[in-house]
């Protein structure tokens, strides 16, 4: 086995969104996680995407309302402007209602399927979205590693901050199946984390992080309900990381990825 | 962040299995494509089928991986001994500094397409052995190959449509240049399904014909399955002769999910930004493999793009009357035909294209024929309006 270790990747944290069931915001998700505020779970609430033309907007799944949602609030978070930002949208799954629609007319004796739910069903359907509802033309990655996808878009932000010495937007998300699929793919609701990161720090900036990958067990969460959201909800393995960063509290954070490797970010708030 | 090293690479298509099976049939201008006569399917249309794949057979410890997509992960993973050669890397810089990046559009769905017509009648469940994760899943051929190739490193899929296979050279390359990994897998892999065939059937983009890429009389494109891979590593030691990646550009149209921006300003820019990442002027290009998918939008917008950056000067084509699109495994599939045609010294030829549409002025190359290459650029465009340009190249 190789011991060879990397320089950490930096980036600092300029802006975050979130929507998670109980937690509609980042606001109500940093009081719940800094303990100023119980979390209560409630299913998530998804925003309208006004940003869309009004033919998209009709057609928007709940995948492209979370999705849309988290950028943009990580965005105003910043006081960024999305038509410039390269993204990264990393999910462990596409859209699974529109999914699940497909596979059971395929499985019947009209396939004729429509071209809506079918250009819908690509992986990064939400990520064209952002590009049309935000006219970004910028770089576009779109990642999915099943339970390991916030892992794997943190680590290609993270490498393209560093590479392009430009910020770049972190959208990770996950949506439900419905049955029959959600017996064999239990996430239990939409839910995710946006981070826009900058390779300079700058007056607004909420913290820096340095990746390393490691061997490490990752953090978990004392509250049952915050704990069973990080491990349902793969873009929800970033808890402790915002946990960290709604407490202020500086040092490393172990977080989930691929096993037998995973994640350790070393936060330092601003 | 370039140069990196392609230092193996092979790819399995309807063509056949490895470099050797492409070589000929790229020189003898032979398609791969037949009238679709895939599993249930009733569509007038034309499709590239991988043969053998229900031969094949998983390792029985990764029996959960089994599926038409993994099967052709498996396959063309040990054409021209890839496999061994990434063995071998795992061996020389250890199993968790070698990363597997590997891009998709739909991976096993197709599993997950037959399970639907297996529900429970009363209870509408899936059948029993259906392993969502293993198989329809996004990620599954990247876990699949990870494990089948020992890797212990990171690994990722990239899903975005037709330019997925591309776009993980890019992802690759971040890695590698920042020392977080010394070498990668990059490929892609997807394989014909349900989803795909009756989808773009729906969007009317398939033809009765085998497809005509950048024909005046092209009506839409076959669809085929296959897989490309390569291994990347730092160039620090290339010697004469050896393949590099040169640089990758890439782009968002933000113009429509399904449709091109009609001017090609996305595909402009992903190969303006391919040039300037390999510190390369337009006229450092010999041969340019074109996205071509013989939709009478998507020629016409690249057609438009590749003209505004380099004129008439540059021979292009579209390999896809051969292969058919094979959509997320494309952009691999033809970074590995510019590697062949490098290496040759051979253009490959353009199957199905009749004529070629004069309202599109690109020095197209209908006909396989000898060349001294030096570099080439493959064009990966997809739905979502994501674009990404690679550019090869032989070491002096």
């Amino acid at each position: 086995m190789s011991t060879v270790t990397h320089a950490p990747l930096r980036a600092w944290i300029q802006g975050i969104g979130l929507i998670a069931p109980g937690m509609p915001d980042w606001p109500t998700a940093r009081a719940v996680l800094a303990g100023e505020q119980a979390y209560v779970p409630a299913p998530s609430v998804l925003p309208v995407p006004s940003l869309l033309p009004t033919a998209e907007r009709r057609r928007a799944s709940r995948v492209i309302k979370l999705s849309l949602g988290l950028g943009l609030e990580a965005v105003a978070h910043a006081g960024a402007d999305a038509s410039t930002l390269a993204t990264v949208f990393s999910a462990s799954g596409a859209d699974g209602h529109n999914c699940h629609a497909l596979c059971e007319q395929l499985a019947s004796d009209d396939r004729q399927v429509s071209p809506t739910r079918f250009h819908n069903s690509v992986h990064n359907a939400a990520a064209g979205y952002w590009g049309i509802a935000t006219r970004c033309m910028a770089p576009c990655q779109v990642i999915g590693a099943f339970d390991a996808s916030l892992g794997a878009g943190l680590l290609d932000a993270m490498a393209q901050v560093v590479c392009t010495n430009e910020p770049v937007l972190l959208v990770a998300y996950d949506s439900e199946y419905p049955q029959p699929l959600f017996a064999k793919r239990d996430t239990p609701d939409c839910a995710g984390v946006a981070l826009l990161l900058t390779p300079q720090p700058s007056g607004q900036s909420l913290a820096s992080i340095a990746l390393r990958t490691t061997r490490a067990a990752a953090a978990t969460l004392q509250d049952p309900g915050l704990e069973q959201l990080r491990q349902k909800v793969p873009a929800l393995r970033s808890l402790p990381l915002l946990q960290r960063l709604a407490q202020r509290l500086a040092g490393p954070v172990v977080l989930d990825y691929l096993a037998p490797q995973q994640i350790e970010l070393d936060v330092q708030p601003c | 962040m370039y140069p990196l090293l392609l230092s193996a690479y092979t790819l399995t298509t309807c063509l056949g299995q490895g470099l050797d099976a492409h070589r000929d049939a790229l020189k003898s201008e032979r398609s791969g494509l037949k009238r679709c006569d895939f599993e249930s399917v009733t569509l007038d249309t034309w499709i590239g089928e991988v043969e053998g794949l229900n031969q094949v057979q998983l390792p029985e410890a990764l029996a959960r991986f089994d599926c038409r997509n993994n099967r052709l992960v498996q396959l063309g993973l040990e054409a021209d001994g890839f496999a061994q050669k990434v063995r071998a890397a795992s061996e020389r810089y250890g199993a968790d500094r070698v990363g597997v990046f590997l891009g998709t559009s739909t991976a096993g769905i197709l599993q997950t397409e037959l399970a639907y017509r297996q529900r429970d009648p009363v209870s509408g469940a899936l059948p029993e052995g259906f392993d969502y994760g293993g198989t329809h899943n996004a990620f599954s051929l990247a876990a699949f190959a990870r494990e089948y190739l020992g890797l212990e490193g990171m690994a990722m899929a990239v899903s975005t449509a037709c330019s997925s296979s591309a776009k993980v050279f890019a992802a690759a390359a971040r890695q590698i240049k920042l020392g977080t990994i010394d070498a990668a897998v990059v490929g892609g892999v997807d394989t014909l399904c349900l989803t795909t065939l009756y989808g773009f059937a729906s969007l009317q983009l398939t033809s009765t014909l085998p497809c005509r890429p950048y024909d005046p009389e092209r009506d839409g494109l076959s669809i085929g399955e296959g897989a490309g891979f390569g291994l990347l590593e730092r160039a620090d030691n290339a010697t004469p002769g050896a393949l590099l990646v040169l640089g990758v550009g890439e782009s968002s149209d933000a113009h429509h999910m399904s449709a091109p921006h009609p001017e090609g300003l996305g595909a402009r820019m992903a190969m303006d930004a391919a040039l300037n990442s390999a510190g390369l002027g337009a006229g450092d290009i010999d041969y340019i493999n074109l996205h071509g998918t013989a939709t009478p939008a998507n020629d016409a917008a690249e057609g438009l793009a590749v003209s505004t950056v380099f004129g008439d000067r540059v021979a292009c084509n579209s390999t896809k009357g051969a292969t058919g699109h094979t959509l997320g495994a494309a952009g691999a599939i033809e970074a590995v035909i510019c590697a062949l045609a490098l290496t040759d010294g051979r253009m490959p030829g353009s199957p199905g294209t009749g004529s070629v549409d004069p309202a599109l002025p690109l020095r197209y190359q209908r006909h396989s024929e000898a060349a001294p290459l030096r570099r080439a650029l493959s064009n990966s465009f997809g739905f979502g309006g994501s674009n990404c340009s690679l550019i090869l190249g032989v070491q002096a």
